[in-house]
């Protein structure tokens, strides 16, 4: 499942180097593939296939009614995740009333990988300094080793990350949707930005 | 003393719920002397912003909320 991640974030995209297209001339090719893409994500994020299903179907719908709005397919593109975004919350937030039960897979590992037996950072991970990171969110380069260490994270992992970082959605939002408790959810989101600091340092801000 | 594990946990934790003041006076006392765990800190907080930042979604969002 953490494979979907690297082709499907919307954070893939490549708007500053995809040629100018009309979308209202987007080919039947060209919207299969960004369907494709939605339903990749959609299934990421919520566990029921029809639902996923759904969400796709209706942000693709309501965003091609206003294809005539989008110069570029890159702005189609970037505006269906975002109205994908919403659809996927609010499944999620409606929730509360049926939880699905989840269980905490790696909750119960330790973080040897990053800490000595007295809790301290291991040499050669402890963090250090990653410079400016203020036009990095444009930075196309940056978003697909992003995704590449997003893909590397167990899957429980990298979707509560994404549910709250990407989704933005509450804490106790997503406790109640996966029917997680709170200091497992601190767990998985702890583990997840280790990992993920410790995977972007490598392979982009460098180890210093 | 906290270790650099007991402290990162506090740092991240941080970004979800608010710490309570002991918790915060060992982590200041932590967080003076240790580099490491001072940028796994600022490291955190880069993430949530780069994330909720990422190309274009924050526009597209505002124009759906209309």
């Amino acid at each position: 499942m953490s494979a979907d991640i690297l082709s499907t974030s919307p954070l893939n995209d490549e708007s500053g180097t995809e040629p100018m297209t009309n979308a209202g001339t987007l080919s039947d090719q060209e919207i299969a593939n960004l369907r494709s893409q939605m339903l990749n994500f959609a299934r990421l994020q919520l566990d029921d296939p029809h639902l996923a299903e759904d969400a796709v179907q209706e942000a693709l719908a309501g965003a091609l009614r206003n294809a005539d709005s989008f110069t570029r397919s890159a702005s189609l593109k970037t505006w269906v995740f975002a109205i994908l975004k919403h659809k996927i919350a609010d499944v999620l937030r409606s929730r509360y009333r049926e939880p699905v039960r989840e269980e905490c897979k790696t909750c119960s590992q330790n973080d040897d990988e990053f800490f000595d037996d007295s809790g301290h950072w291991r040499a050669g991970v402890t963090p250090r300094r990653w410079g400016n990171t203020q036009e990095l969110a444009d930075k196309s380069d940056f978003w697909r080793v992003f995704d590449v260490c997003l893909e590397h994270l167990p899957a429980e992992q990298a979707r509560v990350f994404m549910m709250r970082e990407f989704i933005e959605l509450e804490s106790a939002e997503i406790c109640a949707s996966l029917e997680l408790s709170t200091s497992n959810l601190h767990v998985l989101l702890y583990r997840a930005r280790l990992k993920l600091r410790d995977c972007l340092s490598e392979n982009w801000f460098g180890r210093g | 003393m906290l270790s650099c594990e007991q402290a990162t946990r506090l740092l991240s934790e941080r970004q979800e719920r608010a710490l309570s003041l002991s918790e915060k006076t060992s982590l200041t006392m932590h967080t003076a002397m240790c580099s490491g765990c001072r940028q796994f800190g600022r490291q955190v907080v880069s993430l949530r912003e780069l994330v909720r930042s990422a190309p274009e979604s924050k526009k597209q969002k505002k124009s759906e909320d209309k």
